[in-house]
């Protein structure tokens, strides 16, 4: 048991050493500093040369977003109708069919939004043309712009007076080819030697030795797997995700896997010291949260490595911990660990199947998502903690009688606004539609609907709520990992999960690269005694107490009717 | 609309052609190289493929080390997990019913030494590996029926125990297919 533990110390530890370095690249990448991937830049000027960009033409923050909206309305529909049409598409060599309107609209969402909801099998639902040229194009891509996004609000925190906030095109193009490609290129061999097929072969067959007929899925998965994690999408090659034998063969593959998982989300907090110079608001920034993932994945490894206490009252041993829905070349500890990272950040993949994970492990993921800020989404999970901490500096501000400042700029009603939407968007597109739903299942149990409400869940009482609960929580967050029991390729989930998701990624993109251009325009006030210091541990507390108090009173009911009180059913 | 639309269409066909088209194909090509060629690693036995080592396989005679139960029943090119949560009362009926198989399958077995892997459903439905310890409770029934000395039976799987990873990290296992080829090779 004691090297189970010791695989997810060595996770954590090697995570940040590596965050460190890739965190001054990243920073050097977006000052146009020298680095020694400066031979990509040929590469990059014929793509903006191929594309008609030119890439001195500053933006302002409006022009950000018109530029980054318009491009994902281009992906929405390309998406959609390759979906659709799948079928009828080159690269598909086991015959898979097209999907349906509902799943190829829930799944285009899925994938421009970085949350990789898969209402879909990989193995039947989607060919190797879609899996490449639609899933792993919008892994890079809407990473790229998660990262894009942020780089508008970095640079907006710069202390120059300005509207011109840099190159949208500029920002999006080196996320890909300095940062994502490279990083992805060598995880992907590091799993191709590991037993993950690259090759474009379809299914084998093979009679089994106690001679079973046996089809085996396969195809250039690699790839597409490595750019999963390390742009924190989650939409996995196989049905089963990480958890699948071929997507992650053993434990090298899963530490491999885990630390693209939260290498960059990590590194980007660093980032964000080394290019505004302010080391000591990153690491600020770190310790919050740091602290929060730790409150996290402490109880959670505890409930997994301990066991079912309703599988211990059957009398038999768990050596492991509880292994339903788990994989035994991780075990348990490993698990419960990767639960935690792929819900602080909103990656959602999985190598053990939540589901049926203990309930102390789903309120630990759902409270992780509820949040959606404890290191975050490549890009976003910073700006998800950028409303926290403008709305944290607006409370000190009061508290202590001091002008609300930040980075040298008078916080004002405009902002809070703005801010304070943000803040309560998620908690009410989580709750609103998880009420909804409950109100069709309760009243509405056998509507003529193609699939049946009473249908849906496929765990009764307090678990099947939480099933509900989970989906939408995971689409707000744009996650994506589910409780896979939850009948979610009908109509109806696929539709609201779809609205959640896009309603849920772009206004939360679009306030604070609003809030940062604003700010930018402002008056720079310098540093004085009467400042409210934000680099400080103090101020830290105050981030990490506004958080938990508004996360806490959104949601503490939900998770109160879910999870809490299936923990305190075991008998 | 114009300024950015069209630059949007023309950076997006280039992006597919990187990263969608030229990125995988750079990846299979390094792929040729590793073991399996890319297409996924296959064991033989006597010249017929009889499996894929990393992909596990139902085994549920009583000659053969079993392997645990699978949501998807080994369909694999339909992998799942049972997504039963902890406290669902039919999935707790399930689980008691295939420890009542077990200590029929296996007499003399102890209920309190039966490890918990071996009467529940993995993630994937493709589970490749058991314990030790999920092997070793099996021992005394493969034994029995193919006629060999328990310690026989008990040496291999030590044999084919893979240690945690550089003798620190991540768990034990035994992958079920390569120990049931080589028991299939032992002679009594």
């Amino acid at each position: 048991m004691n090297t189970a533990y010791a695989g997810t110390i060595f996770m954590y530890v090697a995570t940040v050493a590596l965050a460190i370095p890739l965190g001054r690249y990243i920073a050097k990448v977006f000052k146009g500093e020298k680095t020694w991937f400066d031979f990509i830049a040929p590469l990059e000027r014929l793509i903006f040369r191929l594309s008609g960009i030119d890439t001195k033409k500053e933006m302002n923050w409006k022009q950000h977003l018109i530029a980054l909206l318009s491009i994902n309305v281009l992906w929405l529909f390309y998406a959609f109708f390759c979906l659709m049409f799948q079928n009828h598409l080159p690269l598909n060599p086991d015959g898979n069919p097209g999907q349906t309107p509902d799943l190829a609209f829930n799944t285009a969402i899925s994938f421009i939004t970085n949350t990789n909801l898969q209402d879909y099998s990989g193995e039947s639902g989607a060919t190797y043309y879609t899996q490449l040229f639609v899933f792993t194009f919008l892994h890079f891509v809407s990473a790229a712009t998660g990262i894009a996004a942020m780089m508008v609000v970095f640079k907006a925190m710069k202390d120059k007076v300005t509207d011109k906030l840099g190159n949208f095109w500029d920002f999006f193009v080196k996320s890909i080819t300095r940062i994502l490609l490279p990083i992805s290129f060598v995880v992907a061999i590091i799993l191709a030697f590991n037993g993950t097929p690259t090759s474009y072969k379809g299914k084998d067959t093979y009679i089994s030795m106690q001679g079973d007929t046996v089809h085996v899925s396969r195809g250039p998965a690699a790839g597409m797997i490595a750019i999963k994690q390390v742009g924190t999408n989650g939409g996995g090659w196989y049905g089963a995700n990480s958890a699948h034998p071929l997507e992650n063969p053993n434990y090298l593959t899963n530490i491999v896997e885990n630390i693209s998982i939260i290498l960059i989300p990590i590194a980007l907090v660093f980032a964000l010291g080394f290019y505004l110079d302010k080391k000591k608001l990153a690491w600020v920034i770190f310790g919050v949260m740091t602290l929060g993932f730790m409150i996290a994945v402490f109880p959670s490894i505890n409930a997994e490595v301990g066991g079912n206490p309703a599988i211990a009252h059957l009398g038999i041993s768990q050596p492991g911990g509880s292994m339903e829905g788990k994989e035994v070349r991780f075990g348990a500890a490993a698990s419960a660990y990767w639960g935690v990272c792929t819900t602080v950040t909103s990656n959602g993949s999985v190598n053990a199947m939540h589901d049926s994970m203990m309930p102390v492990s789903g309120i630990a993921q759902m409270f992780d998502m509820m949040i959606n800020a404890f290191y975050g989404g490549v890009g976003v999970g910073y700006l998800n903690f950028y409303i926290f901490i403008i709305i944290a500096v607006f409370i000190s501000g009061l508290m202590v009688g001091r002008t609300p400042e930040f980075m040298g700029r008078k916080i004002e009603a405009r902002e809070m606004k703005i801010a304070s939407l943000v803040a309560l968007l998620h908690p009410f597109m989580i709750l609103v539609s998880t009420a909804i739903a409950s109100y069709v299942l309760v009243h509405f149990p056998n509507i003529n609907w193609a699939e049946k409400p009473s249908a849906w869940l496929n765990n009764p009482s307090f678990h099947g709520f939480s099933e509900m609960l989970y989906q939408f929580t995971s689409s707000s967050a744009n996650n994506g990992s589910g409780y896979e029991g939850l009948g979610d390729n009908s109509i109806f989930w696929n539709v609201s999960a779809g609205l959640v998701m896009i309603i849920s990624r772009f206004l939360p993109i679009i306030g604070p690269v609003a809030i940062a251009g604003i700010l930018a325009n402002k008056k720079f006030v310098p540093e004085s005694a009467g400042t409210l210091k934000t680099d400080t541990g103090t101020f830290g507390v105050m981030i990490f107490a506004v958080i938990i108090i508004i996360a806490a009173l959104s949601f503490f009911p939900s998770l109160a009717l879910g999870p809490i009180a299936e923990h305190f059913s075991f008998k | 609309m114009k300024t950015y639309f069209l630059p949007s269409i023309r950076i997006t066909i280039v992006l597919i052609v990187l990263c969608a088209g030229l990125y995988p194909l750079l990846v299979a090509a390094v792929g040729k190289l590793t073991p399996g060629g890319g297409d996924g690693v296959a064991v033989t036995v006597n010249g017929k493929v009889v499996g894929y080592a990393n992909v596990g396989q139902k085994f549920t005679k009583d000659k053969y080390f079993n392997s645990r139960p699978s949501a998807a029943d080994y369909k694999a090119d339909a992998s799942a997990g049972s997504n039963k949560g902890p406290t669902n009362p039919d999935y707790l009926k399930d689980v008691e019913k295939r420890i009542d198989t077990f200590l029929v399958h296996n007499p003399g077995v102890k209920r309190a030494d039966i490890p918990a892997e071996l009467v529940t459903a993995s993630g994937s439905g493709l589970d490749p590996d058991l314990s030790p310890a999920g092997a070793k409770i099996q021992a005394a029934r493969i034994a029995r029926v193919r006629g060999l000395a328990v310690d026989k039976v008990l040496a291999l799987v030590d044999a084919h125990t893979q240690k945690p990873l550089w003798g620190l990290f991540g768990p034990e296992k035994v992958n079920v297919l390569q120990l049931n080829v080589a028991l299939d090779e032992v002679k009594p």
